[in-house]
């Protein structure tokens, strides 16, 4: 995969810091509500490195990762809610009286920061270590993560007076003393987003190229010949999940108080398919595509939602569709291999058309 | 050969897509520099679960919209409305609302349907100290200053509804609603309310949004034999229970079903012989005898369709956009500050009868009916609280919350 001399690598990190540097310029030229709005979305490109260190590196396809976002997002929210009524309200108007014993942590920030990385992370361990140990894999695994995304949602939903119920929890007010209802206060979790996406990028960068990449390439490429080799894919396997998910619960945490709301809306099945969407048409296997596709795949949404309310959806659905078509190794995949490959068929398509009389047996050349 | 030209294909029609798209932005943006009207936002759920019913409720709103502007729209000035697509998800909607109110700069936004979508947008308006029209009857137990509420509140339809069975023999309820906030908070107001005046419970039962599967809870239902069965079931899952009761051999003779969620659009997909003689309770039918009724039918139909039907949470965002523009006139500008302040205590004229903004909570006098199901999908009106209600976010069976002006509530005094 990413084993390019040094050389290029010294080339990579000069393009890591330009992007990083134009994120940090962003809020002198984007509007309030623009950078809102891109803020999420750099949160989106968090989760989708995640996914990409998995189902890119390692072959797994998770679509159940809308658990580990929105368990992030509820430890973050937990705390928020806390910070802005005693009782939150979705309780009282469900009969409790008392804050629940499990809630009560959840009020002081050094213990909710943590938990927001280490819920995820366990629960990917404690899902991830029978699983793997098990040797599921492949579509298996996958529908496995898509009904714990559906358990999730229904164990939300229906603990309505602990969770909120399907509207989730809303209603924040601050953070850290800061009302989030200033703009100052938006552009301050731009820019902590921003960085904890450069930590994360660093962080997926160094672990696909360190030895571990390699394992991960290699269970994704030849499982059984590593097992072979003497090495154990299940732990490796368990670790990499964990991180993924600890990334997806980071996400999460920065989503909520920049949104204002989680809700299992965000959980279920149709956003965890949509994370893996991501990373797909960014181009899975590159750090650089993950956060593209995020990005690229939200910002379509947003434009042509706002544009076309009646029919974004077509539009969208076409925007897939044709990447699945014309992309299949995504943006990143085009850009490095199949840019001149494309050019040249383009080319060889007009060629053929035009050489089609004049080709020995009239037909034109096969095309690869 | 197929493989070039179909690749080619796609990325033309894909072309084509982008250029049409683009295109029609630049002239949406040539089109809005002629005069400057007041813009409006419309936030509904398009497309998702929740599509089935608020695309009608944004077609009334744009109706309303287009009869003001027909008439010279107000202060001289055309109403343009902005839609969004809340999608059925709450964030979504949060982010919508944010939209409209930083980008676009609306004067007033008409919306949401599910409690859950109201939830999500509320510290949007109260951030941004706006304005919302929120059209569909719902739990209650809010009253921020920043909505209007032009559906109806538990002691608007719940209660009375309930009193309304207890009147008429029906005293063993079985309670039945979709899993989420407003069937719950409701069967807390009926179990209350069946405790003060005198019925039983012999059931109650939740299941998920979108459930379609309901044998188990018909046999439980037979088993119970409840005189009536309180049902607070939203969306699709309506269309299965019902199918499914006929199915079992229930019909409206055996138990009778009062349904708070199924309006005229709703039973269309229904079909009006699978609720055939069941009970609804509303504030508005489409059978009503008004003449602000009737030609707010007759428009309604000419404009979107002869099989078109009305229904309350239609009728109750079609005033609420008359009801603004009245408030427009009255406060002489569109800010948003001062129209809430002067659509407070506004009389209207609406389809279902007189309607008044309640000037402490932000809620809507209402008229009170039953209705039952007839063979053609319209509603016999079989009862009418004959005046309007005044409306009680806070009842105090389930609350001990009095609300003194909108978005100030305190504990009632023992």
């Amino acid at each position: 995969m990413d084993t390019k001399p040094a050389k290029s690598a010294i080339f990579r990190f000069k393009w890591f810091a330009l992007v990083m540097l134009l994120l940090a310029l962003a809020p002198f030229f984007l509007s309030d509500f623009r950078l809102n709005l891109f803020g999420k979305f750099l949160t989106f490109a968090i989760v989708a490195l995640g996914i990409d260190l998995i189902w890119g590196y390692a072959g797994i396809l998770s679509l159940g990762h809308g658990v580990y976002f929105g368990l992030g997002a509820y430890c973050m929210g937990a705390y928020l809610k806390l910070q802005a009524e005693d009782l939150p309200d979705f309780m009282s108007w469900s009969g409790l009286t008392e804050l629940p014993r499990f809630w009560k942590p959840f009020y002081h920030a050094w213990f909710a920061l943590p938990m927001t990385l280490l819920i995820p992370m366990l629960f990917a361990l404690l899902v991830g270590f029978p699983t793997f140990r098990a040797r599921i894999k492949g579509v298996y695994f996958s529908i496995l993560t898509q009904a714990l995304a559906l358990i999730f949602v229904t164990l939300f939903i229906g603990q309505q007076p602990y969770t909120g119920g399907t509207n989730g929890i809303t209603n924040l007010q601050s953070i850290f003393g800061f009302s989030l209802a200033e703009p100052a206060t938006m552009r301050g979790l731009y820019a902590v987003t921003v960085l904890m996406l450069g930590i994360a990028y660093l962080l997926c960068h160094w672990l696909t190229h360190t030895q571990l990449g390699k394992v991960l390439v290699a269970i994704r490429d030849g499982e059984n010949r590593l097992r072979f080799l003497g090495y154990n894919p299940a732990l490796f396997k368990v670790l990499i999940f964990a991180i993924s998910a600890g990334l997806a619960g980071l996400a999460g945490a920065l989503f909520v108080p920049q949104v204002g709301i989680i809700s299992p809306s965000m959980m279920g099945i149709l956003p965890s398919v949509e994370m893996a969407i991501w990373v797909a048409v960014g181009g899975r296997g590159t750090l650089k595509g993950a956060v593209i596709g995020a990005v690229l795949v939200n910002a379509a949404k947003s434009y042509f939602s706002e544009n076309f309310p009646e029919l974004w959806l077509y539009f969208l659905g076409v925007l897939f569709i044709s990447f699945v078509l014309l992309f299949p190794q995504g943006i990143m995949g085009f850009w490095r291999k199949g840019r001149f490959k494309w050019m040249t068929s383009i080319l060889r398509w007009r060629e053929t058309r035009f050489a089609r009389s004049s080709s020995p047996n009239g037909l034109p050349r096969k095309y690869h | 050969m197929l493989k070039v030209k179909s690749r080619t294909f796609i990325l033309s029609i894909f072309i084509i897509a982008v250029v049409v798209s683009v295109g029609s932005v630049w002239i949406n943006a040539a089109r809005s520099a002629e005069k400057e009207p007041i813009k409006v936002g419309i936030l509904h759920s398009l497309s998702g679960t929740m599509s089935i019913s608020e695309v009608a409720v944004k077609d009334g709103e744009l109706l309303a919209i287009e009869e003001i502007n027909a008439r010279g729209g107000v202060l001289g000035r055309k109403i343009a409305p902005i839609i969004e697509d809340g999608a059925s998800d709450w964030p979504t909607f949060a982010e919508k609302a944010k939209k409209l109110i930083m980008k676009d700069k609306v004067a007033v936004v008409f919306g949401c349907w599910t409690s859950a979508s109201r939830k999500a947008v509320l510290p949007v308006f109260e951030k941004y100290d706006h304005l919302l029209f929120y059209p569909v009857q719902y739990e209650g137990l809010e009253a921020s200053k920043n909505i209007i509420y032009t559906g109806a509140t538990a002691n608007q339809q719940i209660m009375p509804g309930v009193t309304w069975l207890l009147k008429n023999g029906h005293k063993k309820f079985y309670l039945l609603g979709s899993d989420y906030v407003f069937p719950r908070t409701c069967n807390l107001i009926v179990k209350a309310q069946l405790k003060a005046e005198g019925g039983t419970l012999v059931g109650e039962e939740y299941t998920p949004l979108g459930h379609t599967e309901y044998s188990t809870v018909i046999s439980k239902i037979k088993a119970a034999k409840p005189d009536v069965v309180f049902n607070s079931l939203n969306g699709d899952s309506n269309v299965a229970f019902f199918k499914q009761l006929r199915s079992a051999g229930i019909t409206a003779k055996d138990i009778p079903t009062m349904s708070v969620s199924i309006a005229e659009d709703e039973i269309r997909g229904i079909g009006a012989e699978n609720m055939l003689d069941h009970l609804a309770v509303w504030n508005y039918f489409m059978n009503m005898e008004t003449p602000e009724n009737k030609k707010f039918v007759a428009a309604y139909k000419a404009r979107y369709g002869k099989d078109r039907v009305t229904d309350d949470p239609i009728e109750a965002n079609y005033f609420g956009v008359y009801l603004w523009a009245k408030a427009v006139e009255k406060a002489g500008t569109p800010d948003p500050l001062k129209v809430r302040a002067a659509v407070r205590g506004l009389k209207f004229k609406a389809p279902e009868g007189e309607v008044t903004v309640d000037p402490t909570n932000n809620h809507v006098w209402k008229i009170v009916q039953v209705g039952k199901v007839k063979p053609d999908g319209q509603f016999d009106i079989i009862w009418s609280s004959g005046k309007p209600v005044a409306p009680d976010p806070f009842p105090s069976l389930v609350s001990n919350k009095i609300v003194l002006e909108p978005g100030k509530i305190v504990d009632r005094k023992k």
